[in-house]
């Protein structure tokens, strides 16, 4: 490196993420890390709380996915309070908790893809960082940014009449829910004025869709070989093999599709996975035990999911499936930002799956809460927007929790991230003797295509603050900038 | 009338509020004709580029990063809003607080039940991390904070009607119903 350059920082960036890559004397990358640096310690200060507290504590881990952790907690109290490994709630319980769920998976992608994507796809990678972002969307396309936010409102709407509230709602509780739908709330979800009805949200589903094959039509390079890697990928599926996020079975496949987790129980969760810690991040490293620490490492979230389970079971969605495992001739699809095509199909079901709860009559039942006999330790998984969320409580007979232990989905997909990320400085960084912005912003890209949930918070808004640190071999900083 | 300036941040948060914030829904397209951003997690202004009007604060302080970033928010920002309970009183995060920190660490690190072997006691420590505080304090124990909405998340009308009393210089028109929550 002939050239030296320091850029202090001002101020340490907001948000949790921070990218560091080294460099040898030939301009070469030789590392990268992405850190997590916050720590909140959950796991302990939850213990003595009474359990019922656990649906409500545990959501504040997340303000953008409250619901998923709201839910995982609710159906690991739902073994606790004897009502089941998942199937034991009312027709009511589950089908509210499930609308729920879809309301969640509705607002938090379209989230990601419009608030956050569209302006990469909008502007290019290394697009006027000025305007790159939802409000350069509103004003250079309108119509794409109201649709966005409207399509956001009605899923923030789904939630709020069956949890209760838009963050944080209650909704779910041990055994299965404190509320069912009135007729007045479904026929305002069902048939809102337009465009807040349930059948607006399917057209403009297939309409994103439609914008992101657009998209990878003309960038068919791009978006193939940005960041494209085997690995091997975990979803929850149901018990016959469908596309399930809210209950199922554990299975995993490696990189040819072979199974490597073979639909186990939730309850056994932590026989088959384990995580490493390594020290430069609070993020924790899982793998499947049986494949260890090198080669167990899985991919998690919307690709995993289209590549794990075997048909998604509405119409709409299941034609869109069908083209995108055609595209890979059926394998396990390792191209980061095809992410983004399986997001916007599980926007479409999910917009599917809303409409037929609807027009379910089960909603408006009073049987909303199971009991059994009581159990001191129960296990929920369910697939959160982000990926395959793990939660586990033990408690005593004063019905204080004693233990609790969560993988969060960002968590499970660390390892593919830090191999994302590694492989795009590579790609662009490689001789490089300055970083310039559109480089910092592909690997930004590449992280962001798994829509990371990084301490709950940082990819929100659009923008995921990083502080980018090149280091050569002698530990000396060469280059360094805040985005 | 020029445009106001505003900034907004998440500290020991959970982006709740400022999810809660973007629930204002299409009232955005009318908030972007009000304001311009400044420093903000929205766009790609990372560094205070101009003196701003109004900053907006989530979460409390659990790290020296978070102290970093509060206090550069004081001296650039005219008017601090601490938005939740997070920012007001350190909100859920605060729960460690009676705990001393090291178990909190060894409870996720060395203990939980899914920890794979880590025989060395390996904990998250390398330089690039910012450093635990002992507790996690509210912003108001830091800086000095102008106004509190409270809230977990803060109602979206809340915060809009604060806002935009805030940016017209208008008193704030804030009924019992969009203060309380839960």
């Amino acid at each position: 490196m002939s050239k030296k350059i320091t850029i202090e920082p001002v101020t340490r960036v907001e948000g949790h993420g921070k990218v560091t890559i080294k460099l040898n004397d030939a301009g070469e990358v030789t590392d990268s890390r992405l850190h997590i640096v916050e720590f909140r310690g959950f796991e302990r200060f939850v213990q003595g709380r009474p359990y019922w507290e656990a649906p409500v504590l545990v959501q504040r881990l997340c303000g953008i996915c409250p619901v998923s952790h709201h839910l995982a907690a609710a159906k690991a109290l739902d073994v606790i309070v004897g009502a089941g490994t998942g199937d034991g709630l009312t027709a009511v319980g589950d089908k509210m908790r499930r609308l729920m769920h879809y309301g969640q998976f509705f607002q938090s992608h379209v989230l990601h893809f419009f608030h956050l994507s569209s302006p990469d796809f909008l502007f290019g990678f290394d697009g006027d960082p000025v305007t790159r972002n939802i409000i350069g969307v509103i004003q250079e396309n309108r119509d794409l940014a109201i649709q966005g936010v409207m399509m956001r409102k009605y899923g923030q709407e789904v939630i709020k009449h069956t949890a209760g509230k838009k963050v944080h709602g209650t909704g779910a509780i041990p055994g299965g829910i404190n509320k069912n739908l009135s007729i007045a709330e479904r026929d305002i979800l069902l048939n809102g004025a337009d465009p807040l009805n349930a059948d607006k949200m399917v057209e403009w589903s297939i309409g994103a869709l439609e914008f992101f094959k657009g998209y990878h039509k003309a960038n068919v390079k791009t978006v193939d070989g940005f960041a494209n890697f085997p690995s091997n990928h975990l979803s929850l599926v149901r018990e016959d093999g469908a596309f399930d996020i809210y209950n199922g079975v554990l299975r995993a496949v490696d990189t040819n599709g072979n199974r490597i987790l073979n639909d186990v129980d939730c309850q056994d969760y932590d026989k088959y996975i384990e995580e490493e810690v390594r020290n430069w991040s609070y993020m924790k490293f899982p793998y499947l035990k049986s494949l260890g620490k090198e080669k167990g490492w899985y991919r998690v979230g919307p690709l995993a999911r289209l590549n794990v389970c075997d048909f998604i079971p509405t119409p709409l969605a299941q034609k869109e499936f069908e083209e995108f495992k055609a595209y890979t001739h059926g394998k396990p699809n390792g191209m980061s930002l095809h992410y983004h095509w399986a997001r916007l199909i599980e926007v479409l079901h999910s917009a599917e799956m809303i409409r037929d709860l609807l027009n379910d009559p089960d909603l408006q039942n009073d049987d909303l809460v199971v009991k059994g006999e009581k159990l001191y330790k129960g296990v929920g998984v369910i697939e959160a927007p982000r990926g395959t969320l793990f939660h586990h409580y033990e408690i005593n007979k004063d019905d204080q929790i004693t233990l609790a232990n969560l993988i969060v989905s960002t968590t499970n997909n660390n390892q593919p991230m830090n191999t994302a990320v590694n492989l795009t400085a590579k790609s662009f960084m490689n001789g490089q003797k300055e970083i310039t912005e559109g480089m910092m912003n592909a690997v930004e890209v590449a992280i962001r295509a798994y829509d990371p949930c990084l301490s709950c918070a940082t990819h929100a808004m659009g923008q995921m603050p990083l502080e980018m640190t090149l280091i050569n071999e002698k530990d000396e900083i060469i280059d360094r900038k805040n985005k | 009338m020029s445009k106001k300036v505003i900034a907004t941040t998440s500290l020991a948060g959970c982006f709740g509020c400022h999810m809660s914030f973007l629930d204002i829904d299409e009232r955005i397209l009318d908030l972007v004709e009000l304001v311009e951003f400044n420093k903000s997690p929205i766009d790609d202004i990372k560094v205070f580029t101009k003196p701003v009007d109004i900053g907006i604060i989530e979460g409390g302080c659990c790290n020296s990063e978070n102290i970093e970033i509060l206090k550069s928010f004081r001296e650039n920002c005219k008017v601090l809003v601490s938005l939740g309970e997070c920012a007001i009183m350190g909100g859920l995060p605060a729960l460690r607080n009676g705990i001393p920190i090291e178990e909190c660490l060894a409870e996720a690190y060395l203990d939980g039940p899914t920890v794979g072997e880590n025989k060395e006691g390996i904990l998250p420590n390398d330089p690039e991390l910012p450093m635990l505080l002992d507790k996690v304090y509210p912003c108001h124990e830091i800086v000095k904070i102008d106004y509190f909405l409270p809230g977990c998340a803060p109602d979206a009308d809340l915060i809009w009607n604060a806002l935009v009393a805030l940016v017209t210089g208008n008193e704030m028109d804030l009924p019992y119903e969009v203060i309380k929550f839960d």
